[in-house]
């Protein structure tokens, strides 16, 4: 176990370095793009340039700037962004993550049961009317972007429907869970909403795959021939085995919006977290955010490829020896 | 050299004369998972030790539980696995060491014949397409002799012509094991590998594919090595038969000498739990009164065989020799082969 | 068994399934399954069920414990056990039956328990649905079944999931799980062919004990030898009908159909003589979308005459009413007959390489 784990945490840390490695390259590698240029401003004479280059360690090999980058990043912790000069990175991403966690985790609460009872209730009901008709709300899901969805929402709780029907609706942006939880409750429904109705019509269409296979196992004919009911049959046994490939998937799914995956519902409900700070360092060319940002969602993503792995132990026996 | 060898000099009641292949020390080994935390490496030995030659126009059965290694000494057999140490030669040549492409001129003399035909079969090529591919890959010739060629085998396993252009999943389990058969013919090879090509199919249906095997062993002088786990069907098409448990051979006999007096506890057990028709006529009525050993247990794991005799912990018989000793494969006074400190037969 | 004295049966049947007919639809019409199917198990004896693939062994016996879920399945007939018909049963008094007073062991025990939970907790969800009992006691009990199922260290084992056993332990299992309730039928199908033969001894010696103990058992098989050493009755089926039915030492002494003559014909035998080329049924077995208006057998029978177009009942045809066949041969000296059959084909057509039939194409 233990050298499980330090096996997961070496490769966990290369593939963060090779993902470093290939940003820096890339983000130093793309033609047209000067980031001294970019700070200096546009007309610039070049000995605004030079200086520039200089105080920003741009003039050095690229192998000590992509060092003198990690130790500022990860070591003393003061890297600046090249954009608005003085903030720093860190203190960015620290103070952007629960904004990100109180979206992904609301939202994943809302789109697992949501999905899992959707799916569940598909198989069982197969061969009737509310099989399709279920799926055919999943695929409804499936197919409205989150980007469109938000603002169509926004839309219509903000604009014509927002003196009346949606007069509680508060306007875009975030309140800190400690700050008030029923305002930070009240901003984030329609979030989480928007985020989990996608991910919902996915995982009740997989689930219901997986449970519909499941009920034509052996071992669910055992089951009915030991005379349990339909209800401990679907739930104990066709759904349990269903949930394993459900439950690493959702890891991933997890793991990759808390790295910052939820960009585009951040962005159109102003939400100011990690996807949106991606989204705008992106826009700026801003390195340092970029890099920051980009750790972080690798860090993030490999944790949670860690903790599937954990889980998917405690869930299937059959994978606890091999 | 070997006990094998003073054994094919005295012997001439077989079938045939040649020696068409001949194993010596086959060993194939699987490392599991190398863990490099793990203190021992786990090594199943699949094929441990296996000497056995086949004879130009015999059939040998190898019969055995799953698990025992039989599958995987036929394809070391013909060479579709590498060996882990031993030799195979065929037809005089050393096979066990050519490369790829100095094995590419043996190939079409040896074939195999699988358990499945729906699993061996590609499902997206017709029925002659796949009975033509060793053709075109050993270059039989153009297009019209190897069309007529095809032709020709399908007539030979009793396959319409008809349906040449059917795919697989038309075909009925029989039918498909036809096919499975055409296509080992069809390089003319001297020897056929068959591994289990009979148990997937009922029971009607697997006396019509062995009355092809004996067909057309008479019309081509072919040499089988026939592996299978129904003792009644290797009783039925083999000639002599090794009996396999744990990677290792502990009994190789005449077809009817063993049968009529197992030689090995193990072969004795094996034949005693086949259930046995009583039809009541006098060799059922012989059957039904012979004593029935039910072994206990299970086989042991390969990745950790016993020591001494590998079937010492399940046999009725051992004795304090068997758990130390490693018995050989050696001819007892009367001329048995089994492997076995305390041969039932002297 | 002929060693063994013959088992006193009582005259009331078990259960009495008559006329039991299974049909799917099917985009391409309408497949009969089972066809007619007329059987009874008497308390406490083993009824051997033959037949090859498509048969209909299984999905009667499926259909029996109304088990064919899917909804294009539909089953008529009678199944009754103990007076009660099972096909009439709300599903809640229906599932009180199965597990509890009819069990049923299936094919391939790889598969047949659910993986992720512990063989103990299985047995203990077994005895739990049927009876009031604690957990402990429940798990008390599978402790003793597994324990009597001659699983070596019960009390450790109980805790082991299915895939840490070994197929001959795993159908251990099911078997210890069945019986868990006490049932006074068991329904085993195909419990010994995905095992070694030494395993396979080891399970029917299991079957054999929990019999002396009481249970009735239908074993379906296709392996004449199992049926041979272990069934009181045989019933051999062919194309979702019976062929023949009878006392298990007259059909395997005297077999009457001629579907059964090659059944017994083409199996290589482990003792007896040995020809060169063993006697074949030709052609293939019907299957269930392809059925013929007369005798299902007639297709591939060597004595097929007129009046086999007309379809058989079972019928007694000799003084052993016990001994049953649908077969319109002449009731008498059926062995000659037989003698004559095997004769003909192999002198004539059969002698050639291929069984003419066989060219026929697969549906």
């Amino acid at each position: 176990m233990l050298y499980f784990a330090l096996r997961r945490f070496l490769s966990a840390l290369f593939v963060m370095f090779a993902i470093s490695v290939l940003v820096f390259l890339i983000f130093f590698a793309t033609p047209g793009v000067d980031p001294a240029a970019r700070i200096a401003g546009r007309n610039a004479d070049p000995a605004t340039l030079a200086q520039v280059r200089h105080s920003f360690g741009l003039d050095r090999p690229m192998p000590v700037r992509y060092l003198l980058m990690m130790q500022h990043l990860l070591i003393d912790r003061d890297l600046e962004s090249f954009v608005n000069r003085g903030s720093r990175v860190v203190p960015q991403i620290v103070q952007a993550m629960p904004v990100t966690l109180s979206l992904v985790v609301g939202a994943a609460v809302i789109w697992m049961t949501v999905g899992i009872v959707m799916g569940t209730a598909a198989a069982a009901l197969r061969g009737t009317l509310a099989d399709p008709l279920i799926m055919l709300v999943g695929v409804v899901g499936v197919s409205l972007p989150a980007y469109w969805l938000g603002e169509v929402v926004n839309l219509v709780t903000q604009n014509r429907l927002h003196d009346t029907v949606f007069s509680w609706v508060p306007p875009p942006g975030y309140v800190e869970l400690g700050h008030d939880p029923g305002q930070w409750a009240l901003h984030m429904l329609f979030p989480w909403l928007t985020l989990a109705l996608l991910y919902a019509g996915i995982y009740a269409r997989l689930l219901r795959g997986e449970v519909v296979t499941a009920l034509g196992e052996d071992y669910v004919r055992t089951a009915r021939a030991k005379g349990l009911s339909e209800r401990r049959i679907l739930v104990r046994h066709a759904l349990r085995c269903s949930l394993i490939p459900i439950v690493s998937l959702f890891g991933l799914d997890f793991g990759a919006l808390v790295g910052g995956a939820a960009l585009l519902t951040e962005v159109v409900f102003g939400l100011p977290g990690v996807g949106k700070l991606t989204f705008d360092a992106l826009q700026n060319l801003d390195l340092p955010v970029i890099m920051g940002t980009v750790l972080y969602a690798a860090f993030f993503v490999v944790l949670a490829n860690a903790l599937v792995d954990i889980l998917y132990a405690r869930l299937d026996p059959r994978a606890r020896h091999a | 050299m070997t006990a094998l060898d003073t054994a094919a000099a005295d012997d001439d009641t077989r079938p045939g004369g040649d020696v068409l292949l001949r194993a010596t020390d086959v060993t194939k080994h699987y490392t599991l998972r190398a863990d490099s935390l793990a203190r021992h490496r786990k090594v199943l030995r699949a094929v441990d030790g296996v000497s056995l030659e086949v004879r130009t126009g015999e059939t040998l059965g190898i019969v055995g539980e799953s698990g025992c290694g039989k599958s995987t000494l036929g394809r070391c057999l013909v060479r579709l696995t590498d060996l882990t140490s031993g030799r195979v030669e065929f037809d005089g040549q050393d096979i066990s060491t050519l490369s790829a492409r100095r094995l590419r001129p043996v190939r079409p003399g040896m074939q195999l014949v699988f358990q499945d035909p729906q699993a061996s079969l590609n499902p997206r090529r017709r029925a002659g397409d796949i009975v033509a591919e060793p053709l075109l890959i050993h270059r039989y010739g153009d297009a019209g002799a190897v069309r007529k060629r095809v032709a020709e085998l399908f007539d030979v396993v009793g396959l319409a012509t008809a349906h040449l252009d059917r795919y697989p999943h038309e075909f009925s389990g029989g039918q498909r094991q036809r096919i499975g058969i055409a296509r080992a013919l069809a390089t003319d090879p001297k020897l056929i590998v068959a591994d289990e090509p009979v148990s997937a199919l009922d029971v009607s249906i697997q006396a019509q594919v062995l009355n092809l095997f004996a067909d057309l062993q008479d019309e081509f002088g072919l040499t089988y090595v026939f592996i299978a786990h129904d003792l009644g069907v290797v009783r039925h098409v083999s000639d002599r038969i090794a009996v396999m448990y744990l990677g290792e051979i502990v009994e190789l006999a005449e077809t009817e000498e063993l049968y009529a007096a197992p030689a090995h506890p193990y072969t004795e057990a094996l034949m005693s739990a086949v259930p046995e028709i009583d039809d009541g006529t006098d060799a059922a009525a012989a059957g039904s009164r012979r004593e029935r050993i039910v072994l206990s247990g299970d086989v042991p794991n390969p990745v950790a065989k016993p020591t001494g005799c590998t079937f010492h912990t399940r046999c009725p018989y051992a004795r304090e020799r068997c758990a130390v000793e490693r018995p050989p494969l050696t001819r007892t006074a009367s001329g048995r082969q089994a492997a076995c400190h305390y041969p039932l037969v002297g | 068994m002929p060693d063994q004295p013959v088992k006193e049966l009582p005259d009331q049947p078990l259960l009495d399934v008559r006329d039991l007919r299974v049909t799917f639809r099917t985009r391409r019409g309408s497949v009969t399954a089972v066809d007619g199917l007329s059987l009874s198990v008497a308390p406490g004896e083993i009824l051997g069920v033959v037949g090859e693939s498509g048969s209909g062994k299984s999905v009667s016996m499926l259909a029996v414990l109304r088990l064919l879920t899917n909804p294009n399945v539909t089953v008529s007939g009678q199944v009754l056990f103990r007076g009660r018909d099972l096909l009439a049963l709300p599903d809640k008094e229906m599932r009180a039956v199965r597990g509890r007073e009819i069990a049923m062991v299936f094919q391939d025990p790889m598969t047949a328990l659910t993986p992720v939970y512990t063989v103990g907790w299985q047995i203990a969800e077994q005895i739990r649905a049927h009876e009031q009992v604690s957990r402990k006691a429940a798990r008390a009990r599978a402790v003793e079944l597994l324990s009597d199922v001659g699983i070596p260290d019960a009390a450790s084992r109980v805790n082991a999931y299915p895939h840490e056993f070994s197929g001959g332990m795993r159908q251990r299992a099911v078997i210890a799980m069945a019986l868990a309730c006490g049932p006074s039928l068991l329904i085993a199908d195909e419990p010994t062919t995905a095992l070694d033969v030494t395993i396979q001894a080891q399970i029917l010696d299991l079957m054999r004990e929990l019999n002396a103990r009481g249970s009735a058992v239908v074993l379906i098989t296709h392996d004449m030898g199992v049926v041979s050493e272990i069934a009181d009755r045989v019933l051999v089926m062919y194309g979702g009908r019976a062929a023949e039915e009878g006392p298990s030492q007259a059909v395997f002494h005297g077999p009457r159909h001629p579907y059964t003559w090659g059944l017994l014909d083409s199996v290589p035998r482990v003792g007896g003589t040995r020809l060169r080329r063993l006697p074949t049924i030709a052609g293939m077995p019907v299957s269930p979308d392809s059925l013929p208006e007369g005798c299902a057998f007639a297709p591939r029978c060597p004595a097929r005459h007129d009046r086999c177009e007309e379809r058989p009942e079972l019928a007694a045809g000799n003084a052993n009413t016990a001994h049953r066949d649908a077969c319109w041969l002449p009731p008498d000296d059926r062995a000659a007959q037989r003698l004559a059959a095997r004769a003909g084909p192999e002198a004539g057509a059969g002698a050639q390489r291929t069984d003419e039939t066989d060219r026929e194409m697969a549906p």
